[in-house]
Order: C-alpha cells, then sequence, then structure tokens
C-alpha cells in the first residue's frame, strides 16, 4: 500500500498529489511514469511524475478528473492509501545541452508533467521556453513555477480569459516566424494537441517529441495494447517509450485506440456517480 | 497389485452448456473414491519410467501408492519433497508428453492419470482447511534475489527457502503468479490455488515484492547493492507478437496476452464492478493453435460471443495445444478453422475491426520444426465479418532486463543466453530459466530450469565457485 502524504485540488478538474514511494523517488528520472491501481477491483492507470522528493521518499502527481478511476481518486484524501504504485516506468527524457533554445510545450495537465524536464534543460544551461495552454483562466496550473525558472512563459487560453487567446499553436507559430533558434521543441498533453503541434513544426523541420499517452496494463511490455506507429512500425510505448518523433507518430490511430473502451468508460463513470450521488442523499 | 481390468477414470466436469455460462473450473476433481481406485491401477514400477519424465522428479510411485493406501496426507507431503506447486502442475501440466507418455501402463492400456491424482491430494488438504509445511533448513545468512514469481521463479524461491536462504521474489504485477494469473484461466486453474500455493511460500519465509520491476525500479546490478548474492531471472513472456499484416492495430485485435490478462489478472469478466473493460461482440476470431489460443476462444464464449472461432494455418494433427484442451474447447462449441491464414483486418472508420481478409493454405514438406509447412493457395482468399480479433502467436524477449544489466548476453531473438544444465548465464552471479531463455514453452519446463538453477545456486552460495 502506498499512503497519500498530501492532497490538494489545484483547479477545478486537477488534483495534487504526494504520495509515499521511496524506491520510486529516489530512482525516477524527468519523463517517467508510474502506474496506478486504486484497490482490489480497480484498473490499473499511468500517470506522468511530476515531481519527486528523494530525502521525504515521495513522488509528486497530478490527475485530472476524466474518467471512474480519476474522479475516484479525486475524492482521496492525506492518510488514504493506494493499493499499487508502480514505477518508474518509460524511459527517462534524453536531456542534453544543446545549441539553441528548448521549447516546452503543454496542454492542460500536461504541464505538470513537462515540469520536470524543463527544469533540467534549465539546470544544464539550456535556455527554456514554455507555452501553456489551458481551456480558460480557472484552470490555469504552475505557472508561477515554471516563471520561477524558464526564460520565457507564454500563457494560452482557448476562451481568453488568461493569457493570449487561442491555443498552443496559435503562439508558437509567432516564434518559428521570426526564426528563433530552437533547437527542439517537446510537446506535452491531450493526443490532439501533440498532433497539431507535430503538424505545425513539421513544415520547420524542428525536431518535435511528444510524450504518447496510450491506454495501458501491465506497462512493461508485456499485454502490448499501448502499441503505437511511429515511422509505419509498431512500437509499444510503454517499454519504447513514451517519447516519440512527434513528425513521425501515426496520431489518427493514437487517437482512434485512445477511445478503444468509451462505451465502457461511460458505462463506469456514471454507475460510479450514480452510486456516489447515492450516497450522499 | 494393479489391476489391468480397472479402466482410467475420468475426471468429472461441469457440462459444456453450464460451463460456457462462467467462469468456474470446468474440471472439478476426483473424489476420494476414484483417486484410490485410479491409484490402483499404478503397478509399483521397479524403475519407474514416470519419475524420469516428470522435470522436478517427483517420486510418483510413492505418492500414488499412499494414496492407494488412503493416506493422502502422506502422499501430498511426497509430493512437497520436490514440488511446491501439485495444485497448478495436476491441472496444467502436459502429462500425456511427460510422466503419463512413458508410463508403462500405456504401452497395453491408458496412462495411470498421474496428473490427476496430484491435484486430487493438493485439493484434498483445501478441504481439510490444512497447510502442511515442509521442513525448511536453519538461516544460511545467504540472500538470493528471484525476478519473476512465474512457475520457474516460484519454484527457485521454494527450493532454495527450504535450504535455509533468505529468498526475495520480486513480482512486477501487483499478484505473484506470473502466467498463472495473468495468463492461464480460471476455468482451468482456480486463482485461488495460485494464491494459496504462493502463500505457502511466504509461510516457508519467502518474501514476495509486488509492484518491484527489475530493469526499471531497480536494476540487476542494483540488487547486487542491496546485497543480493545471487538473482535468478524467471522473467517469462515478453512483447507479444503480432503478423505484421495491415490492420493489426485496428480497435477489438487484441494481443492473447492483453486480452487474458484484461479477463484473467484484472476480472474484466466482471466489468463494471471491476473496472478493467473488455469487449469481445459477437463474433471472435482467435488466431494460433496453442494452449494460449485455447485459453482465448473458450473464454471468449464465455464473455458472452457467439461464435468464437480458432483461425489455424496447419491442420489439426499440428496444432501445438494440449489435446484435452481441444476436445474441451470443442465440446464447448469452439469453431475451428484449419488451413487458413488472416491476410489482413478491415476496419470501419472508428478504426475498429469488422472484417478480416483469410487465406487458405495446404501442407507442403516438414519444416525446421518437423511439422508440414502450411504453403498458400493462390487467389483463395475470402472475407469474413468479425467483431474482435486475438492474436495468439506466441511472444518475443522482454527487454528491460536484458537491455540495463551489462555483461549479460542475449541471442538474436533477444533471449537470454544461459547454460542448459545450471542457468548460469554470462553474468557472474545471475541465472536464467523459462521463457526468457528458450521462448514460450510450458510451467512445467520453466519449473525444471528453476530446479537445475537453484541447485547451482546453492552450489554458489555453498562454495563461492562460480
Amino acid at each position: 500500500m502506498f499512503k497519500i502524504v498530501e492532497r490538494e485540488r489545484v483547479n477545478p478538474v486537477v488534483n495534487k498529489f504526494v504520495i509515499e514511494a521511496p524506491i520510486i523517488a529516489k530512482k525516477r528520472e524527468p519523463g517517467q511514469f508510474v502506474i496506478f491501481r486504486l484497490h482490489e477491483k480497480g484498473e490499473r492507470i499511468p500517470i506522468t511524475i511530476a515531481d519527486a522528493d528523494p530525502d521525504a521518499g515521495t513522488i509528486t502527481v497530478y490527475v485530472q478528473e476524466l474518467g471512474k478511476t480519476t474522479f475516484q481518486m479525486g475524492t482521496m484524501q492525506a492518510g488514504d492509501e493506494i493499493a499499487d504504485v508502480v514505477g518508474p516506468l518509460g524511459n527517462p527524457t534524453s536531456i542534453e545541452k544543446l545549441s539553441g533554445e528548448m521549447f516546452v510545450i503543454a496542454g492542460g495537465v500536461g504541464a505538470a508533467e513537462v515540469l520536470p524536464i524543463a527544469r533540467k534543460h534549465k539546470k544544464i544551461g539550456n535556455k527554456v521556453v514554455a507555452i501553456l495552454g489551458f481551456r480558460s483562466k480557472d484552470i490555469v496550473i504552475l505557472e508561477d513555477e515554471f516563471r520561477s525558472f524558464a526564460d520565457e512563459v507564454y500563457i494560452t487560453t482557448d476562451d481568453g480569459s488568461y493569457g493570449r487567446e487561442g491555443f498552443v499553436t496559435t503562439e508558437l507559430k509567432e516564434h518559428l516566424d521570426k526564426g528563433r533558434n530552437i533547437a527542439e521543441i517537446l510537446a506535452v498533453g491531450p493526443a490532439i494537441m501533440m498532433k497539431v503541434v507535430s503538424d505545425l513544426t513539421r513544415h520547420y523541420k524542428i525536431k518535435t517529441m511528444v510524450s504518447l499517452n496510450s491506454i495501458m496494463i501491465d506497462a512493461t511490455g508485456m499485454c502490448g495494447v499501448c502499441r503505437v506507429e511511429v515511422g509505419g512500425e509498431t512500437r509499444y510505448a510503454c517499454v519504447h517509450g513514451p517519447e516519440f518523433d512527434g513528425h513521425k507518430v501515426n496520431f489518427d490511430l493514437l487517437l482512434k485506440r485512445l477511445a478503444s473502451f468509451k462505451e465502457e468508460e461511460k458505462i463506469s463513470l456514471e454507475r460510479y456517480q450514480a452510486a456516489v450521488g447515492g450516497e450522499d442523499g | 497389485m494393479a489391476d489391468a481390468k480397472i479402466p482410467r477414470q475420468a475426471i468429472p466436469k461441469q457440462t459444456p452448456k453450464d460451463r460456457v455460462k462462467n467462469f468456474n473450473e470446468v474440471a472439478l476433481g476426483y473424489t476420494p473414491e476414484l483417486a484410490q481406485l485410479e491409484a490402483q491401477r499404478c503397478i509399483q514400477c521397479k524403475k519407474p519410467f514416470c519419475i524420469e519424465g516428470c522435470p522436478v522428479e517427483i517420486d510418483i510411485p510413492a505418492f500414488i501408492k499412499l494414496i492407494k493406501e488412503g493416506d493422502f496426507e502422506g502422499a501430498l507431503a511426497k509430493i512437497r519433497e520436490t514440488n511446491l506447486l501439485p495444485g497448478v502442475c495436476g491441472r496444467v501440466c502436459p502429462q500425456e508428453e511427460q510422466c503419463e507418455k512413458v508410463c508403462i501402463m500405456a504401452r497395453r492400456f491408458e496412462p495411470v492419470a498421474i496428473g490427476r491424482l496430484e491435484r486430487f491430494v493438493a485439493d484434498w488438504e483445501i478441504q481439510q482447511n490444512k497447510m502442511d509445511l515442509p521442513e525448511i533448513a536453519p538461516p544460511t545468512g545467504h540472500k538470493v534475489a528471484v525476478v519473476g514469481s512465474g512457475p520457474g521463479g516460484l519454484t527457485v524461491a521454494a527450493d532454495l527457502a527450504k535450504l535455509g536462504h533468505k529468498v526475495t521474489l520480486f513480482e512486477a504485477l501487483h499478484k505473484p503468479g506470473g502466467v498463472l494469473v495473468y495468463g492461464i484461466p480460471e476455468f482451468r486453474l482456480p486463482k485461488a490455488i495460485v494464491a494459496r500455493e504462493c502463500h505457502i511460500l511466504e509461510e516457508i519465509g519467502v518474501d514476495i515484492r509486488t509492484d518491484f520491476v527489475v530493469g526499471r525500479t531497480a536494476s540487476v546490478d542494483e540488487l547486487f547493492e542491496m546485497e543480493y548474492e545471487a538473482v535468478y531471472l524467471g522473467l517469462g513472456a515478453g512483447l507479444p507478437w503480432f503478423m505484421n499484416i495491415p490492420g493489426e492495430n485496428l480497435v477489438g485485435v487484441y494481443s492473447a496476452n492483453e486480452y487474458l490478462t484484461r479477463i484473467n489478472l484484472m476480472k474484466a469478466y466482471k466489468f463494471p464492478e471491476y473496472d478493467t473493460p473488455i469487449r469481445v461482440g459477437d463474433r471472435v476470431i482467435v488466431v494460433g493453435g496453442g494452449n494460449v489460443a485455447m485459453d482465448s476462444v473458450r473464454s471468449s464464449l464465455r464473455l458472452g460471443a457467439k461464435e468464437a472461432h480458432i483461425i489455424y494455418r496447419r491442420s489439426r494433427k499440428e496444432m501445438p495445444a494440449r489435446n484435452e484442451e481441444i476436445e474441451n474447447a470443442e465440446a464447448e462449441g469452439v469453431v475451428f478453422n484449419f488451413l487458413v491464414n488472416p491476410v489482413r483486418y478491415i476496419g470501419n472508420e472508428q478504426g475498429r475491426v469488422k472484417q478480416v481478409e483469410l487465406l487458405k493454405m495446404e501442407l507442403g514438406e516438414p519444416d525446421a520444426s518437423g511439422r508440414r509447412r502450411p504453403v498458400p493457395i493462390e487467389g483463395s482468399e475470402y472475407i469474413m465479418d468479425i467483431d474482435t480479433v486475438v492474436v495468439a502467436i506466441g511472444n518475443g524477449a522482454n527487454p528491460l532486463v536484458p537491455s540495463s544489466t551489462p555483461g549479460l548476453d542475449t541471442n538474436k531473438w533477444g533471449y537470454i543466453v544461459a547454460d542448459t544444465e545450471t542457468g548460469k548465464t554470462t553474468k557472474k552471479g545471475v541465472w536464467a530459466g523459462g521463457d526468457i531463455v528458450t521462448g514460450a514453452a510450458t510451467v512445467i519446463l520453466a519449473m525444471g530450469a528453476g530446479r537445475k538453477a537453484a541447485n547451482s545456486i546453492h552450489e554458489y552460495l555453498t562454495t563461492g565457485e562460480w
């Protein structure tokens, strides 16, 4: 069992959890994820590690409420225990000294996932530019954290309620057109956002990595549900990824595979919400 | 003495009509009367071939004699001298290829039902609410890490714990048992049996650590830093194989590993009570002819498929599945399509598989495996409407441990190079066995490899000689 030591609702749809997992905290590197299973009847879901404190033996994750498991996790409090936390999984992000600027692009809770990567880039001396996109002002997260170390931070909101109105690509395109010396781009967020970023940067021939959020079960290469097509070849996001060259990823396939169990997910969530509603009444 | 007039006793089973509606065990097991009757058929050979036929060398005539005498407790203790997994082995070992194949009775009659008798005594102990533990040697102070809690890892852990070594069993998933829990279905091997036999290991001092992925959570070298003196790698199946034909990544095309893991480990057949979903639809095809294919196709019927098909490129004679499992599948209404091979899958606009194009085959000359090679019949393609595909054609090697372990050699397929007699790898202090060395095989072969490695590890720990 893995104890939640801190739990904070950072916006109306995202919860931050600090969880006791000493071995993972010591071992993890930026870009890696863990698998959670909340309880005996729970499913296994992958969540990227946002931060870790090896001395305290804790890891930090940001979890957006999307389906039954993440809503249920949102009701857990400090002191509660999670049945299983497995990791760190996936390959760490390759972070090297670059000849130009490092652009990190995040959509929504993806901001939490790029945070440790962006920090490490800064630490080894790269210039870091962050573009963080959100639906609206009320769900903006981690802006202060990025501002505390990044060289430039840009916020976009779909509805224009904060920062620049539009998508991350609106902001990114402007920088690309200025001809800035961008060495590498990393995009993390919803699959559709990673797709549009990759489509945009392809024309500028700038290396663009994306972190794929496939469905996973064991996440050690055994089941193959996370398979994605990269450059026409089948790859397993859990052991070969999660980061791949965005210009080579078949995003249409990824989007379809992510929707594999859409109907079942709806049944599960509705059933859960009915049960929780019943308890409250 | 043995009575040749007694026929081999059939094992009572749920009827096919009933059992396709549930995930409960198909074979119900012998009653004490049936077991004693069957035990009378053993002629107690002076030079028993059955012991040689068993990879873990159970003293088969001795335990059968004890059953005949009604000493079931003694019979189980006799088995446990060499095998701590009788409930598992009695159910899933291919006895017809091993102990029963060489049984002297098989020459003129039918072999003694050794597997069913082994299972009987294991089940009998559960019914008595007993748990007899084997004797343990005094602690030696040596620490051993066993990586992977499948049948091979469980055997190594049991053998070394009995010799007094301190064993930690590392498992990547949340439950111990490896393929016994994620792969083999409840209707063939109840998970309570696996849990009980794993619990016996804990009772004799084995520390089981689930949620620990060696190669990620800690490397093999880090295990040595944690003061383990020897490491056994029983990693099991790796990346599932696909055929590399168009449409294999469509939604609704599962690897057998994924399909069975959803069902067995995650209990998707109880969705939505359990959170993990599975979607089956009306018509399922399972590609392959091994035991995993049989498990997948029979599970499909239990999940409500109206039609469940095996698609196999050779004929029934070449199928690697156990005959018993093929017969069970036939009785349950599985449709067998022989001498056909998928060419491509066709999806709808949501990317969900809807059809398969199949190509007919004929058998040509024998290939390297000794089986006649399937040869395509040109122009024989046809289309079949389907809802789900399960690809059960085997697994490659998992790269996590080899790629994070300097000095550990693999062959061109990625399997770990290990000595067949000792299990020693090219890295000092590291042994390996089972599917990660040989490619996909059986539970008992993994256990046999584990047994040999345990002996070699014990020698290394006590002599210090590599």
